[in-house]
């Protein structure tokens, strides 16, 4: 699978406050990435480092297996941080085609992306005539001007009524079921789970979770289990009502529960029907709760 | 290179306020022109600027070249604004993760300078060749294109005071403070002289310091040409005054503000690059 960003070790400090503490994490061409995180836990800051805009501590991250430098690869991207910012005296169309320029590519698809948006019968309309539903839109249909291979949204639906938010998430999927590789930033547990498959779940700037969504909001934990007798075990765990989604890796078995379930009593089970274990561990993802609970305390 | 203009041109050109002012500067460079037509026609005393000489060969590349810096100060407002503007609109942060870098950005914005600088130029150039070829005494074409330093200098400049514009627009991000510092840092030369000349050293080595500050170096490049009128030296010559300016223009004085102006590029990307959008 292709990578199209990875993060090593990145730091940003603004001072004494260290907004993102040596994250790391890859994004892999085809799936929709969230970063997950309340207010003020770095989101925006790491977008801003791999989009240019604000200067690393320490660390790297490279675009594309790092074959080109980081302005050309931004070319290649779509991305949208924060609050819409365009030339307030120009129209949507004079907006887009400065944007063609600078991405250096040709003009022609103004009109198609501004369709995808339903912007079209404004076109001509100044961008400080717009509301701040039209201005996302409109950063959305600018963000899509070269086809991207990744589209980078920061909280994009921040600050809409749900009617915007509702247009914004359409446009979101559709864009999705096209195979373009998304990265959303959000503080919506919500928005998150509803768009992307996997997620990055950051506190303080340190990273909490990173994987699949579904792995994430299992809420009865999961066995990781070793053992020689492998066949037999899985056997054993798929005919068990029990247990959801079993996964194999390297020699690693991790199974997902249904329901409450001890270790000691999987432990006898298995005793029972002579399969050994080698390693048995039982974890338990209470990282939504964590999640929730650290929204809480940061509400405003 | 070219798009790198271009980009400039549609965020200028779009801009209402920006296109009013570059032309009006334009319209007022032309109006130079006009000052031929001033004539004082009262009974017995019949003037006409026209005929006094100004408009002679190679002086009147001096004259207009320094009445036509005057009107820089329309520029400086759209330079120090389009460079302000980015800030306040956040556009400059959407430029660059679009896909420009932080040295196209300000390559971007010393083109446009540099592109102004040299219409002002070639617009200069040509009225007053024009003005010249109707009014000059001399038409010699040795004469005609003598002393043509000061359309460089008049180059040279702009691109200068344009630059510092620049560097003020990213330094202080809003144009009116941008514009008050401009103002401020004028002041500031003039006390900085005064304080040398008064308490540190003598008022001559004071004078040369001074022409190594970064507006003087620029005013400095074509000295005020009125004093080189052949009617004011004889009304000089008469009071028994002697006027001894060096009015040409020196290589150095160039080069002070060729140095200037590699200092405000350098540092307003230096600026731009440590800081965080």
């Amino acid at each position: 699978m292709q990578t199209i960003l990875s993060v090593n070790n990145l730091t940003k400090k603004f001072g004494a406050l260290t907004a993102v503490k040596d994250l790391s994490f890859q994004i892999e061409k085809g799936n929709v990435y969230g970063i997950l995180g309340p207010n003020g836990s770095g989101k925006s800051t790491t977008l801003g480092i791999v989009l240019n805009v604000v200067n690393r501590t320490s660390g790297t991250f490279s675009w594309f297996d790092g074959a080109t430098s980081t302005h050309d690869a931004l070319k290649k991207v779509g991305a949208i941080i924060e609050r819409p910012n365009f030339y307030p005296y120009m129209t949507a169309v004079q907006n887009l085609k400065l944007v063609c320029k600078i991405k250096e590519v040709s003009d022609d698809k103004v009109e198609e992306k501004l369709e995808l948006v339903g912007l079209l019968e404004r076109k001509d309309s100044k961008f400080r005539t717009y509301s701040l539903g039209m201005k996302q839109r409109l950063a959305i249909a600018s963000a899509l001007l070269n086809d991207p291979e990744i589209l980078i949204l920061d909280e994009p639906t921040n600050g809409l009524d749900p009617q915007g938010i509702h247009q914004i998430r359409e446009i979101i999927k559709k864009i999705a079921s096209q195979g373009t590789t998304i990265l959303l930033a959000s503080h919506l547990l919500d928005e998150v789970e509803k768009v992307c498959s996997h997620v990055v779940i950051l506190r303080k700037g340190e990273k909490l979770y990173s994987g699949r969504v579904d792995g994430m909001l299992a809420s009865h934990g999961f066995f990781e289990l070793k053992t020689s007798q492998e066949e037999a075990l899985l056997k054993y765990l798929q005919g068990n009502a029990s247990f959801g989604e079993i996964k194999v890796e390297s020699g690693l078995i991790t199974a997902f529960l249904r329901e409450e379930m001890k270790a000691e009593d999987l432990n006898k089970a298995l005793f029972e029907k002579e399969i050994l274990l080698s390693h048995l561990v039982k974890r338990k993802e209470s990282l939504e709760e964590q999640f929730l609970t650290l929204t809480k305390t940061q509400t405003n | 290179m070219i798009r790198l203009l271009q980009i400039e041109f549609i965020k200028l050109w779009n801009n209402r306020t920006s296109k009013i002012l570059i032309i009006s500067y334009f319209v007022l460079l032309t109006s130079i022109a006009l000052v031929a037509a001033i004539k004082f026609d009262i009974g017995p005393v019949k003037f006409h600027l026209a005929e006094q000489g100004i408009f002679n060969f190679p002086y009147i590349w001096h004259f207009n070249s320094f009445v036509a810096a005057i009107f820089k100060l329309f520029l400086a407002i759209v330079i120090v604004s389009m460079m302000a503007n980015e800030y306040s609109n956040k556009t400059i942060k959407q430029n660059l993760i679009d896909g420009l870098s932080k040295k196209e950005f300000i390559l971007s914005k010393f083109l446009t300078v540099v592109s102004f600088a040299l219409i002002s130029t070639v617009f200069v150039f040509i009225v007053s060749l024009v003005l010249g070829l109707l009014y000059s005494d001399y038409n010699e074409i040795a004469i005609i294109f003598s002393d043509l330093e000061f359309i460089l200098a008049f180059f040279v400049k702009l691109v200068g005071f344009f630059s510092f514009c620049l560097f003020l627009g990213i330094l202080v991000k809003r144009s009116a403070f941008a514009l008050g510092f401009l103002i401020l840092w004028l002041i500031l030369e003039q006390l900085v002289f005064g304080l040398l000349g008064w308490k540190v050293m003598s008022w001559e080595t004071a004078n040369q310091i001074k022409n190594f500050f970064p507006l003087e170096s620029m005013s400095n490049l074509i000295k005020e040409p009125f004093t080189r009128l052949g009617a004011v030296k004889t009304v000089a010559d008469q009071i028994g005054e002697k006027l001894s300016l060096d009015y040409h223009v020196q290589w150095y004085e160039i080069l002070v503000v060729l140095v200037w102006t590699a200092v405000f590029v350098y540092f307003s990307y230096a600026l731009l690059k440590r800081r965080d959008l």
